[in-house]
C-alpha cells in the first residue's frame, strides 16, 4: 500500500516531458547550460589580454592596420627590447624601486599589523571594543581628507632635515605610515587569531611567559597562512599603487612601475600602441605570477575580510 | 543590558598594559597620519593657503562659499555620482549572477575562478592603458567589432556608427564603467564564498515546500547573503567616489572631454597639487567626507528593512 500511494505522487510522463520533469536531468541541464555560459563569459573577459599579447608582438603599422590580424604575422619580439631597454624610460630601475617599495611596505606592514591585531583580538581591556570600532571607522575614511595635511606634514619635516632623511621625492612618506598598521590587514588578521584556541595562552601563562612571548612563539608561528594573505595583498596592492608614488616621487629614476608606464605615453603622443603594450605587460606578470603561486593565500584573505564585514 | 564582566585585580590590570603596548603602535599612528590629519583638513578648509611658503590665511567660510559657486565643482560632483549610479549596481549585479552561475556544480569551478578573478589583479595604470587601447575609436578593436557586425558595411547593415567612446562626451562615462566593469571577479570571489556558506537544509526546506529555482533565489539565497550585498554596496559607492588613477592616466587631469570626466577626486587632486589651492581642496576633501558619511548612514537605515542577520550578533564584526 504504501508503494503505490508514493508511486501516486508522480503522474506518469513519457518521452521527452518525462526527462524534462527529471530532477537528476534538470541538475545536468542547469550545470551544462551554467558552463558554457562560463566558458563565453571567461573568453571575451580574456579576450583584452589576448589583444594585449597579441598587438605587442607586432610591428608599428601591423598594430593599427584594417582588418586586424589575430596572431601577429611575424612575432616582434624586439618590441620588448625597444620598450623596456630605453634610456628615456628606464624599466629595469622602475621595477628595481617598485620591488624596493613593496616589499618594504610588505614587511613592515606584516610586522606591525599582527603585532596590533594580536593585542584586538585577544587581550581585555576597558575601551577596547570603542577602539576597534574606530580602527574599523578609518576603512570608510575617505584617504583623500587625510592626504593634504599629510603632503604639509612631510614638506614641513623635510624642511626641519627630520631625522636626517629626505622626506620628499623619496620613499620615505610612502614607506612610514605603513609602520603603524593598516586597519584593513589588521582586522583580517584579528579574525584569524580569534578563531585560535585560548588554551595556548593559558598555558604560556601558567608557563610564566608573558603576552610578548606568547604572541612571538605561539601565536605568530600558528598564523603563517594568515600572514601569507597580508603578504601577498599587500605587495599586490603596493606594487599597482599610483596615487602615493605620484604625489611625492618627481624624477624619473625614482618613478615606480605604474609612474614610468603612464609616463611611457607622453612621448610617443599615445599612438605607439605595439610598445605600450609590451611595456605594459611587462608590468603585469609579476602580480600574475605571484597570484598564481600564492592564490590560496590570496582568496583565503578576500574572503574572510570581505564576508565577514 | 549585559554588562561585560572585566576580569578585577593585579592580573587584569598586567592584561590590559599589554592591551596598550600591542595596540600602542596604531593608537600613535592613528593621531598622527589620521585624526591629526583630519583636524588638520578641517582648519585649512577655512583658509587659503598654497603649501609652499608662508602660513594659511584664516577666511572664514570662503572656500566653501567659492565651490558652491563653481560649475566644475557641481560638474565633478555631478560626473562622479552619474558613475557611481553606474557603475556600483552593475558591478553588483555581474558579479552576483557569476558567483550564482559557479555556484551551480560546475566543473573547473578553481580554473573559472581564477580567470574571472585576473582583470581584478591587473595593475590600475596598464588596465586603463589597456582599455585606451581597445577603446580607440579609429584603431581600437571594440569598434572594429561593431563596424563589422552593425555598421555600413557589417553582417548586419544598420548604419550604426560606433561612439568615440573616451572622447566622447556622451559616452565617456559609459567607457570608465567598462573599464571598472571589466574587474567584476573581485566582487564575485565574495559573493562566492557568502553563497557557499548559505546552509543547504533551508534550499532542502523550500525545494519539499514546492520552492522552484526563482523562489528558492528570491526567498532564501537573496535573505541570507543580504549583509554581504549592503556590504559591498557601501565600499563600492565609498570607493567609487574616489575614482582617481585611471581619471588622471586617460585625461591627465584635465578632466577632458569638457569637464565631462572631471571626477570629484580629480578636480581636488588638481587644485591641491598642481594649482597649490590647499585650502579649497581641503574644503573639497571635507566635503566628500560628509557625502560619504551621509550616504553611509543612508544605506544602514534604509537597509534595516531588507537586510537579514542570522543572529543579533552574528552578521557584525
Amino acid at each position: 500500500m504504501a508503494e503505490a500511494t508514493s508511486t501516486q505522487q508522480y503522474p506518469q510522463k513519457t518521452g521527452l516531458r518525462a526527462l524534462m520533469g527529471n530532477q537528476k536531468y534538470q541538475q545536468r541541464a542547469l550545470s551544462i547550460f551554467c558552463t558554457v555560459l562560463l566558458i563565453v563569459g571567461a573568453l571575451i573577459i580574456l579576450f583584452p589580454i589576448g589583444w594585449m599579447v597579441s598587438t605587442s608582438l607586432k610591428t608599428r603599422f601591423e598594430a593599427i592596420q584594417f582588418p586586424p590580424t589575430w596572431v601577429p604575422l611575424n612575432p616582434q619580439w624586439h618590441n620588448y627590447r625597444d620598450a623596456l631597454l630605453n634610456p628615456t624610460n628606464p624599466f629595469p630601475r622602475y621595477f628595481y624601486n617598485t620591488m624596493f617599495y613593496s616589499l618594504t611596505v610588505m614587511v613592515a606592514e606584516m610586522a606591525s599589523c599582527a603585532f596590533i591585531a594580536y593585542g584586538f583580538a585577544r587581550l581585555r581591556a576597558p575601551g577596547k571594543d570603542a577602539l576597534f570600532l574606530l580602527v574599523l571607522a578609518t576603512l570608510m575614511l575617505p584617504s583623500q581628507v587625510t592626504l593634504i595635511p599629510q603632503y604639509i606634514l612631510f614638506t614641513k619635516l623635510h624642511g626641519l632635515n627630520f631625522l636626517g632623511v629626505d622626506w620628499i621625492n623619496s620613499y620615505t612618506p610612502l614607506i612610514v605610515p605603513h609602520l603603524f598598521g593598516s586597519s584593513y590587514l589588521i582586522f583580517l588578521l584579528r579574525q584569524f587569531y580569534r578563531g585560535l584556541p585560548r588554551d595556548y595562552e593559558e598555558a604560556g601563562l601558567i608557563d610564566g611567559a608573558n603576552y610578548f612571548g606568547i604572541w612571538w612563539r605561539i601565536i605568530l608561528p600558528l598564523s603563517l597562512p594568515a600572514l601569507g594573505a597580508v603578504a601577498i595583498l599587500s605587495f599586490m596592492f603596493h606594487y599597482a599603487d599610483f596615487l602615493g608614488p605620484l604625489l611625492y616621487l618627481n624624477e624619473n629614476a625614482k618613478y615606480t612601475l605604474s609612474l614610468g608606464l603612464q609616463q611611457f605615453r607622453a612621448p610617443f603622443g599615445g599612438t605607439v600602441y605595439h610598445l605600450l603594450m609590451a611595456a605594459s605587460l611587462a608590468t603585469v606578470v609579476p602580480p600574475i605570477l605571484v597570484f598564481f603561486l600564492a592564490q590560496r593565500f590570496f582568496i583565503q584573505g578576500i574572503v574572510v575580510s570581505g564576508v565577514k564585514g | 543590558m549585559a554588562v561585560r564582566i572585566l576580569p578585577q585585580g593585579k592580573a587584569a590590570r598586567r592584561e590590559m598594559g599589554w592591551f596598550w603596548f600591542f595596540v600602542g603602535p596604531w593608537v600613535f599612528g592613528f593621531f598622527v597620519f589620521t585624526l591629526g590629519p583630519i583636524l588638520a583638513s578641517a582648519y585649512l578648509s577655512f583658509t587659503r593657503y598654497n603649501g609652499l611658503r608662508g602660513n594659511p590665511k584664516w577666511i572664514g567660510i570662503e572656500n566653501y562659499t567659492n565651490l558652491m559657486e563653481n560649475p566644475i565643482f557641481w560638474k565633478s560632483l555631478q560626473v562622479s555620482a552619474y558613475y557611481t549610479l553606474l557603475s556600483v549596481p552593475l558591478g553588483i549585479f555581474f558579479s552576483l549572477m557569476l558567483a550564482l552561475t559557479l555556484n551551480q556544480r560546475v566543473p573547473f569551478l578553481g580554473v573559472f575562478r581564477t580567470l574571472f578573478y585576473l582583470p581584478s589583479i591587473m595593475p590600475a595604470v596598464a588596465a586603463t592603458l589597456l582599455f585606451v587601447w581597445l577603446l580607440n575609436p579609429q584603431f581600437g578593436i571594440l569598434n572594429y567589432f561593431i563596424r563589422t557586425l552593425v555598421g555600413n558595411d557589417g553582417l548586419i547593415p544598420l548604419g550604426v556608427e560606433p561612439p568615440m567612446w573616451l572622447q566622447d562626451a556622451k559616452w565617456v562615462i559609459p567607457s570608465f564603467t567598462l573599464i571598472s566593469l571589466w574587474g567584476f571577479g573581485g566582487g564575485m570571489l565574495i559573493y562566492l564564498s557568502a553563497l557557499q556558506g548559505v546552509p543547504t537544509h533551508l534550499y532542502e526546506a523550500a525545494t519539499i515546500d514546492g520552492a522552484g529555482y526563482f523562489k528558492r533565489f528570491w526567498h532564501v539565497t537573496i535573505p541570507m547573503i543580504s549583509p554581504v550585498i549592503l556590504f559591498t554596496t557601501i565600499t563600492g559607492v565609498i570607493g567609487s567616489f574616489q575614482v582617481f588613477t585611471p581619471a588622471w592616466v586617460i585625461t591627465g587631469g584635465t578632466g577632458a572631454p569638457n569637464y565631462q570626466s572631471m571626477f570629484y577626486v580629480l578636480y581636488l587632486f588638481v587644485n591641491a597639487f598642481r594649482r597649490n589651492r590647499m585650502g579649497v581642496a581641503a574644503a573639497q576633501a571635507w566635503l566628500l567626507f560628509i557625502v560619504v558619511l551621509i550616504l553611509t548612514v543612508v544605506f544602514l537605515w534604509a537597509s534595516r528593512r531588507f537586510v537579514y542577520y542570522e543572529s543579533e550578533s552574528g552578521g557584525r564584526f
